[in-house]
């Protein structure tokens, strides 16, 4: 979700094998630098598989420049890794979410499984929960939020949108990343 | 050229089998269109891009640029019509820079059909391409199996029965600019109105002789309105059971940089002169 100066990307905790769940402590952001971070949503083998590519390519891509990768340099990372894998896909639909390390303008964008990047300027949405964070986020979204009340918006969003999905829950953690300071929390949530 | 990675394949069609729903990918679900007129060629496009009932996006780009004077517009899946046409790019320009003449649009749509047929169908790209080359105006489309048709109005994707309804009853012969520009437009704004895969604004693309004129959201008849009252939560709402403030200041205390002293001792390894 973006706000002013500011953006915020959140997941809930849950880790489930169909109606079984398996682990109630199961993030799903990763973060590539200062400023850029991954979502990940999907199979869990993927999402490890597909954590760790990133992780390798965004490393050697640091040593090969020496520097950070910007957002849009790693969306469209992102991007071509999953369409390089377009008839045998990662079963993972990944959301970027970061400021551009010269601008900090705030910058974030959404993916299909085959890497079409959805550029978004206001919030992106991704997992079992789709539909109904569709819905929360086109309701309670408005431009220019300050970091704290976009804090609020995007774990309210989540927060309803996920008691309403029996596949998501068990807590969820929220970052608000900044110019000079990312902000992470763990929200309580409903654990059933 | 490098070509896909199917490794997980086989993987995915266990998956599958084992009742594991394969994921949806986005699909442009689109109304594009294309129109000649005295001196050049104007394409156009709506903007939605839906993953099966939901709108995915309500503003993409589905006018993609080939070289200054071919421009294409996409419908099927999203992912698709963006890479092929990206691919297809990259390799005109290398190859108009081997020749040392400007790409020609049926250079383009020759080999958009050729790599589309070798995929068999499989790369769902549907494309309207257009340009002014030496040769003259083109306007072609492509399927995604391969074949390809040349025709002075061509309309694609899910509206373009809506579309062509339009340039079946308004299109005329020596169309000027300002005419094909306000038909095309009309075209996708049919698309966006009485096709539910098509929605939001009007992007078109004018090509002539002299110059491309790209005009984004040309006409955005949907324009959300503005909330009337504000929906945000009061600062301290939502329980927070541990925060973590990481300052970019910090961060240097977890790294420290040490100069290393260049020691000048024993022979210099031998480079290659």
């Amino acid at each position: 979700m973006v706000g002013k100066d500011c953006v915020a990307i959140a997941c809930d905790l849950r880790l489930g094998l169909q109606a079984l769940t398996v682990s109630n402590n199961f993030p799903k952001i990763f973060q590539y630098g200062d400023n850029v971070f991954l979502g990940l949503t999907g199979l869990a083998t993927d999402l490890s598989t597909v954590s760790d590519l990133f992780r390798y390519k965004v490393n050697m891509y640091r040593l090969r420049e020496e520097r950070n990768i910007a957002p849009k340099t790693f969306a469209n990372l992102v991007s071509s890794s999953l369409y390089e894998k377009r008839f045998g896909p990662y079963f993972v639909s990944p959301v970027v979410a970061g400021l551009d390390p010269k601008t900090s303008k705030p910058f974030i964008c959404g993916f299909d499984s085959i890497g079409c990047i959805d550029f978004a300027a206001d919030f992106i949405v991704s997992g079992t929960a789709t539909d109904q964070l569709y819905g929360m986020c086109e309701s309670l979204w408005e431009p220019n939020l300050a970091p704290e009340d976009l804090f609020e918006t995007i774990s309210q969003a989540l927060m309803s949108a996920v008691d309403r999905d029996a596949l998501s829950g068990w807590g969820a953690h929220v970052y608000i990343i900044e110019k000079d300071k990312v902000t992470k929390r763990l929200l309580k949530g409903r654990q059933d | 050229m490098p070509g896909f990675d199917f490794s997980n394949y086989n993987r995915n069609a266990a998956l599958h089998a084992r009742g594991v729903p394969l994921p949806k990918a986005t699909s442009t679900g689109t109304t594009i269109v294309g129109c000649i007129f005295e001196g050049g060629v104007v394409i156009a496009a709506d903007t939605r891009a839906t993953s099966g009932p939901i709108v995915a996006d309500k503003n993409c780009e589905k006018l993609h640029y080939i070289s200054p004077n071919i421009w294409c517009a996409g419908a099927g899946t999203a992912a698709d019509t963006e890479f092929t046409t990206a691919l297809i790019s990259s390799q005109l320009e290398l190859h108009s820079l081997s020749t040392g003449r400007k790409p020609r649009v049926v250079t383009c749509m020759t080999m958009l059909k050729q790599h589309l047929f070798r995929y068999q169908g499989h790369i769902g790209a549907y494309l309207v391409v257009a340009g002014v080359d030496p040769t003259g105006t083109h306007l072609f489309t492509v399927h995604a199996h391969g074949s390809t048709d040349k025709l002075p109005y061509v309309t694609m994707g899910s509206g373009s029965l809506a579309a062509m309804s339009v340039f079946e009853t308004q299109w005329k012969p020596q169309l000027t600019q300002e005419e094909a520009v306000a038909l095309c437009s009309e075209a996708i704004q049919s698309g966006i109105f009485n096709d539910l895969g098509s929605g939001s604004n009007v992007d078109v693309a004018i090509i002539t002789g002299e110059k491309t004129t790209l005009k984004r959201n040309y006409i955005k008849p949907n324009e959300r309105v503005p909330k009337l009252k504000s929906y945000i939560f009061k600062r301290g709402t939502t329980a927070v059971l541990n925060e973590k403030i990481i300052r970019k200041e910090d961060l240097g205390n977890f790294v420290s940089v040490h100069e290393l002293a260049v020691e000048e001792t024993g022979d210099k390894m031998e480079v290659d002169a």
